[in-house]
């Protein structure tokens, strides 16, 4: 198993920047999530890692040893695609223990290795079957198996889950991070699901445009986001953006939307201008006394919340509140804001403004 | 708009019972979700409304008036499919147009432009009115497919799954989009999904199917907080519902064989201890997955809670419901 170092690394189709300068590390036995949206440079970070495709210029460290100019065959990685390639004629025990022939390992521990890795995925009673009749699941438990028998030092993974349906989709994922949780391999997963990086991730890395936004623990990335695009991407719904225009020096610990005074955690960075007061949903409440108001346009039941769409004079926002908070369309209600949630972003470069909230996981990011 | 109502309908298909004495009312600007998984009955459900398929058994009634006789043009309804068809060699303008421009409705050109116009901004697609329909993302299609439904002034809309194809984002906008636009008209609206978001959202009626029977229907609460089953239990909630021996916590009232706890109806720091497997911080709310005796269970939690695997926690039900061997509810 390995530590993964990425540094500077770099990829230009012609004069198209794919990847541009990421660097991050993958601490040896985690499960790290690269997450963006589609054309963010994410899946071409995983080939270069893999060696499937090679960096324009850059640094790939695989347990300290530079690997960025060598063949895929020479960094013992594991890949498993969202279309999981199984070889039609040949039967489940033969599709796992494929990559252990190739190595020309002895038949007698071949077997072993394949029953080991059977039992740990639950497929001991399909082996002997073709791969042709398998429902989607065990297709992809099959795929999984070839990639751990070879016990290689990282396993890459191309969105494994995506041509999965929603209900199979979070049973998988499920047991894709308890089959890590056993194993301790060191897995770089590819995914644009928010919700499944951060189920499953230990830490991720978020990319947009072929640039790392913001690289840490999901619940750090979630609270307190670098930018604008990290605050909007993670989250359903996403974190608000209510727009004002101020001037903020440092130190400062309140701010005046439409002429209502709130108070946000200290301010370490002087800003003028268009500014942005970023609060998630749950972060916002109902406060009858509040003198901020807003129309609600939208009430969505989810059970025991619900999320409420308030138009007000800074834009519009999402607040999750009780399901049993009585609520109806058009009517006008009170908001307040948990003060010590609230970033302040810069609108023009949709940086977040360091405070001493967030100071301690952006310093780090 | 129109109150349709359906009467013992049943339906086979060779072997197969597709539907099974479905009675049903969908009230008069009701937004009506049927919810079940694949081959609960729910399309066939729509498809004998529609009258693109005859029931072997029951009637149909629109506004009081038995429909049996009448084809689906005759219906005057709007279809919108999980597999969008747009014509390929009109633009998205012609698209929208085509329903309002048909010969039964002769509707004046600047009422077509006002409508086109409107819809199309609803759906955001407002920017490709005059590109081809071919020349558009498959998310752009099935918002132009819903446009062309919603164009028209029909008795009642019928959808199935129209948002599937969607990404999340487009998604949760048109949820709101299409429950306002439902709202506003006054539309009456059946509507088929599998995802338990939209019918809790949308719906101001759910009816759950199991195996082509109509096991439950009514708002979106009331199945929620007083599902008549487990299995109607199970259809709404994220996570699932948790369904655990009855005997596993005291006071289990006479008969009840299995206990239904939701994730939020579960108490910590008091009760049985249970060993914690695995927590999910999922940045709102944190999961905390769970084993009690040997049963799996999951649970909700402050989103900055320090517990790890392996810890030990106290927990105890608030707000059960139980259930009997065979699922019913006590």
């Amino acid at each position: 198993m390995a530590q993964i170092i990425i540094k500077n690394l770099r990829k230009d189709f012609g004069d198209f920047t794919a990847v541009k300068a990421s660097s991050f590390t993958i601490e040896d036995g985690e499960f790290f999530m690269l997450l963006g949206p589609s054309g963010c440079g994410k899946t071409t970070t995983l080939r270069m890692i893999a060696g499937l495709e090679l960096p324009t210029s850059g640094e790939i460290y695989i347990d300290g040893e530079e690997v960025s100019q060598k063949r895929a065959s020479q960094r013992d990685i594991a890949f498993v695609f969202q279309m999981f390639a199984l070889y039609p004629h040949l039967n489940v025990r033969q599709n796992i223990s494929y990559p252990l022939k190739s190595q020309r390992m002895p038949k007698a521990q071949i077997k072993a290795k394949v029953g080991e890795v059977a039992k740990i995925l639950g497929i001991e009673d399909i082996l002997n079957k073709p791969v042709g009749g398998l429902s989607g699941g065990d297709r992809q438990r099959v795929a999984l198996g070839r990639a751990i028998v070879r016990e290689p030092k990282a396993f890459m993974m191309d969105e494994p889950l995506g041509a999965l349906d929603a209900e199979f989709r979070e049973h998988m994922s499920e047991e894709l991070r308890a089959l890590h949780d056993r194993m301790g391999a060191t897995t770089v997963y590819v995914t644009h699901d928010q919700l499944e990086a951060m189920q499953m991730g230990d830490k991720i890395v978020v990319m947009n445009h072929g640039s790392v936004e913001q690289f840490g623990v999901p619940q750090q990335i979630y609270d307190w986001p670098a930018t604008m695009f990290v605050a909007d991407f993670i989250g359903s719904p996403p974190m608000n953006f209510l727009h004002f225009n101020a001037e903020l020096a440092k130190g400062d610990s309140a701010v005046s939307l439409s002429g209502q005074a709130f108070d946000i955690p200290k301010q370490l960075q002087s800003a003028a201008g268009d500014l942005v007061f970023g609060v998630r949903p749950e972060h916002v409440s109902l406060d009858e006394s509040s003198d901020y108001k807003g129309e609600v346009m939208a009430v969505e039941y989810l059970g025991t919340t619900q999320i409420l769409t308030v138009n007000t004079l800074n834009g519009v926002l999402k607040a999750r509140v009780a399901a049993s908070d009585a609520v109806a369309v058009g009517q006008a209600v009170g908001l307040a804001f948990n003060p010590r949630t609230v970033t302040i972003f810069d609108k023009a470069s949709g940086v977040a403004l360091l405070s001493d909230a967030n100071k301690e996981v952006l310093d780090h990011g | 708009m129109a109150e349709v109502s359906l009467q013992g309908i049943s339906k086979t298909f060779g072997k197969q019972v597709a539907l099974e004495g479905v009675d049903m009312t969908i009230p008069d600007g009701a937004f009506v979700v049927l919810l079940g998984p694949t081959g609960a009955g729910k399309t066939t459900t729509l498809r004998m409304v529609s009258g693109l398929d005859k029931p072997d058994a029951g009637k149909i009634l629109i506004n009081g008036q038995d429909v049996a006789r009448q084809s689906p043009a005759e219906r005057n309804m709007a279809m919108v499919f999980q597999q969008y068809s747009l014509y390929p060699h009109l633009t998205v303008r012609q698209n929208l147009e085509f329903p309002l421009k048909s010969p039964m409705l002769r509707t004046p050109a600047d009422e077509i432009k006002r409508k086109v116009a409107e819809v199309a901004e609803v759906l955001q697609i407002s920017h490709k009115l005059d590109n081809k329909a071919t020349a558009l993302s498959g998310g752009e299609m099935q918002r132009v497919s819903i446009g062309r439904a919603l164009v028209r002034n029909p008795q009642i809309y019928l959808m199935d799954e129209p948002l599937s194809s969607l990404d999340a984002k487009l998604r949760s906008d048109l949820r709101i989009e299409l429950k306002r636009i439902q709202a506003s008209l006054g539309a009456t609206m059946l509507y088929v999904t599998h995802d338990q978001i939209e019918a809790m959202t949308m719906a101001t009626h759910v009816g759950v199917l199991d195996h082509g029977k109509l096991v439950q229907f009514g708002p979106p609460r009331e199945i929620y907080e007083n599902p008549v089953s487990i299995y109607a239990a199970s259809r709404l909630g994220s996570p699932k519902i948790n369904i655990l021996p009855a005997d596993m916590f005291p006071d289990a009232p006479q008969g009840a064989t299995q206990i239904g706890l939701r994730p939020e109806h579960i108490r910590l720091g008091e009760g049985q201890a249970a060993t914690v497997v695995r927590v999910e911080h999922l940045g709102d709310q944190t999961r905390l997955h769970l084993t009690l005796n040997g049963a799996a269970l999951i649970t909700l939690t402050d989103p900055h809670s320090t517990l790890t695997k392996g810890d030990s926690l106290n927990i105890a039900p608030s707000a059960p419901l139980y259930f009997s061997a065979n699922g019913d509810r006590i």
